[in-house]
């Protein structure tokens, strides 16, 4: 309790830097001097940008756990399952179909696509049982990869590549007061999951352990890949696509804690949103004054995190 | 009571089980045997509602398992089938805890806690209470199911081969816990065995399937014969009784 309360105060002062960092001089001398411009610089870019970090971390994260929990395989999030791709292609979907509908629309639109996706990529491991796990994220990989690849080959058909790249590249640097705070309800779901964690947990224990504890493991594992679907279409809605959050930060957690969903829950959320606010935070002062995407800067920290994490669970089963 | 009425199931085109009756009743242990394929482990799983039948009926003092509610029937049966694979990484304590779910729904109560330790103790885990289950031997962790199992405190208990992976310390330990928790307890344990002289040396009755189809069914001293057992096996196997007990002998 103590730890995860050092962990939280570490992710606060995270926060407060964020507030400080970027390309506009705000000082604290400003703020409490009430200097009309670093107010405003606060108020509508730092302060939204901050939370969208806190809050989108922490629910990309407890989607990743959740995702591994009720795929039951260690190496699965929503990027590399057919879910974060599949949610941007029902948004371009939208973009087109519906040009003028509100984001909300989109964001289901997202979701919708988002869950077949993933409906998609159980058909297919259902279809092909793989002996080794360490399989089921390169199919999953595969099947992103084909479903981006349509996404980007319409987007290109109708002249909308730009906006495709808004949604894969997380990106931060656009979050401004009013084009965020969807992913308030992000957090809520991901909330959701924390309340439900003893059912994902058993539903984790697979579908026979499950069903012998009288749990409706189907349903279970539906209301799970739900969960993840809105989440994921949320934050790729709002600030676009991060890769290998929802894969490392379960993974080194379940290294320390285990997987007791409930134990696990609060501390994945506090390092999801700790590591991406790191992560901005490294991405804005690395080549000030320009931004080095959210996305790109997780994907060269991720990649290399998630290798040694491969290797290891290698060592540990052989 | 366990009552199983003309279940038949196949899998594809292959028929596993052909119009099985069987009536169990409460209390005791009942072993199933018979060579491999012969439906043992499908008509457990069909008793426990994890596959579901072609044709027939399951009921469990009265309860037709298909039709009543999973938590109903979690707080009367419990199954542990042969291989359990853990991608989550549990405590051994964590894992006996979820034995609880029926009853508290993850929430422990006091006396879900002290169900956990008396689980615990009775396959001798306390003092790995807090390991991980990843970090456990093969047997460990036969043995912290088995407790997972044993704490969901149901009236039936369905085990398929719980002496895998159990030396000879630890498969005669697990019988004689099985065969206290059936006349100590007062629960029904139906086990799906290999060994027939654990079979026979344990259990009040024995059922014997073949391609199937129930072979035979009775006491030990009925089931276990030179003749029937042959037959069931399709291979010469001598019977001695040894100190009371009818032992197979099919080494040599």
């Amino acid at each position: 309790m103590t730890r995860l309360a050092a962990a939280v105060l570490v992710t606060a002062g995270l926060a407060l830097a964020s507030l400080f960092v970027g390309v506009s001089n705000v000082s604290l001398r400003g703020i409490l001097a009430g200097q009309e411009l670093d107010w405003l610089v606060l108020v509508e870019s730092r302060l939204p940008r901050m939370l969208a970090l806190l809050l989108s971390g922490a629910s990309m994260a407890i989607a990743g756990l959740l995702t591994q929990i009720v795929i039951r395989n260690r190496f699965v999030e929503p990027a590399n399952t057919g879910t974060m791709e599949s949610a941007g292609l029902g948004l371009l979907v939208m973009t087109l179909v519906a040009p003028g509908a509100p984001v909300i629309a989109k964001m289901a639109a997202g979701a919708g696509f988002a869950m077949a996706g993933t409906a998609l990529f159980l058909a297919i491991l259902r279809r092909v049982p793989l002996r080794d796990p360490m399989l089921v994220p390169l199919v999953g990989i595969l099947l992103s990869g084909v479903i981006y690849a349509g996404t980007a080959f319409v987007a290109y058909r109708f002249d909308l590549i730009q906006t495709v790249l808004a949604w894969t590249q997380g990106d931060l640097s656009g979050v401004l007061r009013g084009r965020y705070e969807l992913l308030w309800l992000g957090a809520t779901l991901a909330a959701v999951a924390w309340l439900a964690a003893d059912r994902f947990t058993v539903a984790g224990l697979g579908r026979d352990i499950a069903s012998s504890l009288g749990l409706a493991h189907g349903r279970v594992v539906a209301l799970g890949l739900t969960i993840v679907s809105l989440v994921t279409a949320v934050v790729v809605v709002t600030v676009g696509m991060i890769p290998f959050l929802g894969l490392i930060v379960p993974n080194i957690v379940s290294l320390a804690l285990g997987d007791n969903m409930r134990r696990a829950v609060p501390w994945v959320a506090v390092s999801g949103a700790a590591l991406v606010l790191a992560c901005d935070i490294l991405g804005r002062v690395i080549r000030a004054p320009y931004e080095v995407p959210l996305g790109t800067v997780l994907g060269v920290l991720g990649s290399a995190v998630f290798l040694v994490l491969i290797l290891r669970s290698r060592d540990r089963a052989a | 009571m366990i009552e199983v009425s003309s279940l038949c199931k196949s899998y594809g085109a292959a028929p596993v089980l052909h119009d099985v009756s069987l009536s169990l009743p409460r209390g005791g242990v009942t072993s199933l045997i018979g060579p491999n394929g012969a439906g043992k482990s499908t008509l457990l799983s069909l008793i426990a509602r994890l596959i579901v039948p072609d044709s027939g009926s399951v009921t469990v003092d009265g309860l037709d398992v298909t039709r009543t509610p999973g938590p109903v029937l979690a707080r009367r049966l419990a199954i542990l089938r042969q291989e359990n694979h853990l991608v989550a990484r549990l405590t051994v304590r964590e894992l006996v805890g979820f034995g609880r779910f029926p009853h508290s729904g993850g929430r422990l109560t006091a006396e879900d806690r002290a169900a956990i330790d008396r689980a615990l103790d009775y396959l001798e885990l306390a003092p790995l209470a807090d390991r991980f289950i990843d970090q456990l031997s093969g047997g460990q962790r036969q043995r912290a199911f088995v407790a997972m199992v044993l704490a969901q405190d149901t009236d039936y208990l369905l085990l398929d081969e719980p002496l895998n992976n159990l030396d000879m310390k630890h498969a005669q330990a697990m019988m004689r816990l099985l065969a206290s928790a059936a006349h100590d307890l007062g629960k029904t344990v139906i086990v799906v065995l290999h060994d027939i002289n654990f079979a026979s040396c344990h259990s009040d009755r024995i059922v014997a399937m073949r391609q199937g189809r129930i072979f035979a069914a009775g006491t030990p001293a009925e089931i276990v014969t030179p003749d029937l057992l042959g037959e069931l096996y399709e291979m010469q196997i001598a019977v001695r009784e040894i100190d009371g007990q009818r032992i197979a002998l099919f080494y040599g």
